[in-house]
């Protein structure tokens, strides 16, 4: 196998994107990162696409194809696959491109993950998210995606693995990094009171634990890391990437308060990279609710059980403290377009690995972690880059 | 739902019939053709099983943002409850004061109205779970 590197990034901005369409977001991502790895596109022999449901947000299936067209690639007949995996859509296009190129199969890959989810009600992506559940035992029984994360919570307070008042200090932190990122959909710091305040969704989660409904679409192009330095005097090297599944329906599992997929790919993501959890100096991980931050630091090891809430409310992750989470203000402030996010957590690790994060920049940053999550923990993918 | 999409569940749904793994004894719902734990060793031995139609709450919420098939009755409870078989379930929570729902409350299962098919006014019924008094 051959060690891949990240040698060019791109992202549109997230958020109510009205007047660009599905294609115009997914080219505008991939021509930043083409552009970025100074390629013109006939270097480009594999394409991998994120998306969890265009066909239920745009009625477009297909999006490989529609995709490669649009990039200039379909008369080059560059082959392109679209990967569906909920959440994890992005995270999981990622990692099979990596696989492409560590195989010897691909060269030079371009990975991009999108979605556009404002073109319908709200009710309708409601409605859509919930098929990543199990839609005949759990969205059938009126139970939505928000209140299978409601329950986690619930059970977690109950245990004593978190407070209340420690969950929504996930939102105040992902807020304060969203502020700092230009491409962010909220780019305004919270209170924790605004987080315990707001309306409710599905008690005891209100919308300030949730992701917002957003449009975009990020990119990252990949080659192998002895043919880095021809693009870039920058590149970032990936230092594994792992995945794992758990059980569709959450009532299937004994344990809800951990999720097996995030600490057996953990485990996994690790032992590759020959590296710990304490070497981890930044973090993205997948906060589509604020309780699935608090349970992503414990799987990944980054804090024991029990501890990940008070250190978030302590300000440990935030940029400056122990470990720096979210510093593109995760899924809650930078927005959670389905299929991109797994691909802008890429892109936010290797702004910080380069030292390009700016106001956010984490120092000396030498290995970075994304955590990338399908439905309830029932697929997980983690990958970790290094800085060379 | 599509009317046979709704009534092949049908025993599962009105009866919360299972299945029980012949050779690791464990029980599983809904049924499910291998058992996970024996796979292979499971094929052909997966019995059907009727569960015990009690439990207590494991965890639940209250559902403020519904879907718009649900939206009459909001706000609703929903819970995953520990069967007496050990088994857990999720479905809704009926005939309860919201504010007395909590983790460890004894229910019973009630068979319910889900949901109402617009076009062709088929009626779908399942379970639903109840406090026990
Ligand atoms: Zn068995």
């Amino acid at each position: 196998m051959r060690d891949v590197a990240i040698i060019g990034i791109g992202t549109t901005k997230f958020g109510e994107i009205w007047d660009a369409s599905f294609r115009d977001l997914g080219i505008e991502a991939g021509l930043k990162a083409m552009h970025d790895a100074n390629l013109t596109g006939s270097e480009v022999d594999g394409m991998f696409i994120g998306n969890m449901s265009s066909g239920r947000f745009i009625n477009q299936h297909h999006i490989g194809a529609l995709i490669a067209d649009y990039a200039g690639m379909a008369s080059r007949n560059v082959p392109a696959t679209r990967i569906e995996a909920a959440g994890a859509s992005g995270g999981i296009a990622f990692r099979q491109a990596v696989m492409a190129v560590a195989s010897g199969m691909n060269d030079i890959v371009i990975v991009g993950g999108a979605e556009k989810m404002t073109d319908v009600t709200d009710e309708a992506t409601n409605s859509i998210l919930d098929s990543a559940t199990d839609q005949q035992w759990e969205a059938t029984m009126g139970v939505t995606f928000a209140s299978l994360n409601a329950m986690i919570a619930r059970r977690c307070i109950h245990e004593k693995i978190v407070t209340r008042e420690e969950m929504a200090s996930m939102a105040v932190n992902s807020h304060a990094h969203g502020a700092l990122n230009p491409d962010a959909q909220f780019r305004k710091a919270i209170d924790l009171n605004t987080v315990l305040k707001a309306s409710m969704v599905a008690d005891p989660l209100g919308m300030f634990d949730c992701a917002p409904i957003s449009d975009g679409a990020s990119a990252v192009v990949l080659c192998p890391l002895d043919m880095a330095k021809k693009y870039t005097d920058r590149p970032v090297k990936v230092a594994s990437s792992a995945q794992a599944s758990d059980t569709l329906a959450l009532f299937q599992r004994k344990n809800i308060t951990t999720f097996d997929a995030t600490v057996a790919a953990a485990k996994q993501a690790y032992s590759l990279a020959k590296i710990e959890a304490k070497d981890i100096a930044v973090a993205e991980v997948h906060d589509h609710f604020t309780i699935e931050g608090i349970l992503a630091l414990q799987d990944l090891g980054l804090f024991k059980r029990g501890e990940a809430g008070k250190a978030v409310m302590d300000g440990q992750v935030m940029v400056g403290g122990k470990v720096a989470v979210n510093t593109s203000g995760g899924l809650k402030a930078r927005g959670h377009p389905i299929g991109a996010t797994g691909v802008a957590q890429i892109v936010e690790i290797t702004k910080q690995l380069r030292g390009d994060a700016d106001k956010r920049q984490v120092p000396n940053a030498k290995y970075g972690l994304a955590q990338n999550v399908g439905g309830t923990g029932s697929a997980v993918v983690v990958s970790i880059m290094e800085a060379i | 739902m599509s009317v046979a999409r709704h009534w092949r569940e049908t025993p599962g749904r009105y009866n919360l019939i299972g299945v029980k793994c012949g050779n690791c004894g464990k029980v599983f719902f809904p049924k499910r053709t291998l058992c996970p734990e024996c796979r292979r060793s499971s094929m052909g031995k997966m019995n059907a099983y009727k569960l015990k139609a009690e439990g207590t709450v494991f965890t639940y919420s209250i559902i403020h943002d519904a879907p718009a098939e649900n939206n009459s009755i909001k706000p609703y409870a929903v819970a995953m409850i520990l069967t007496d078989d050990d088994v857990l379930i999720t479905g809704q929570l009926v005939d309860v004061e919201l504010e007395k729902v909590e983790i460890g409350m004894p229910v019973r299962a009630v068979l319910r109205k889900m949901s109402e098919d617009g076009e062709t006014g088929v009626i779908n019924y399942g379970y639903k779970f109840a406090p026990k008094n």
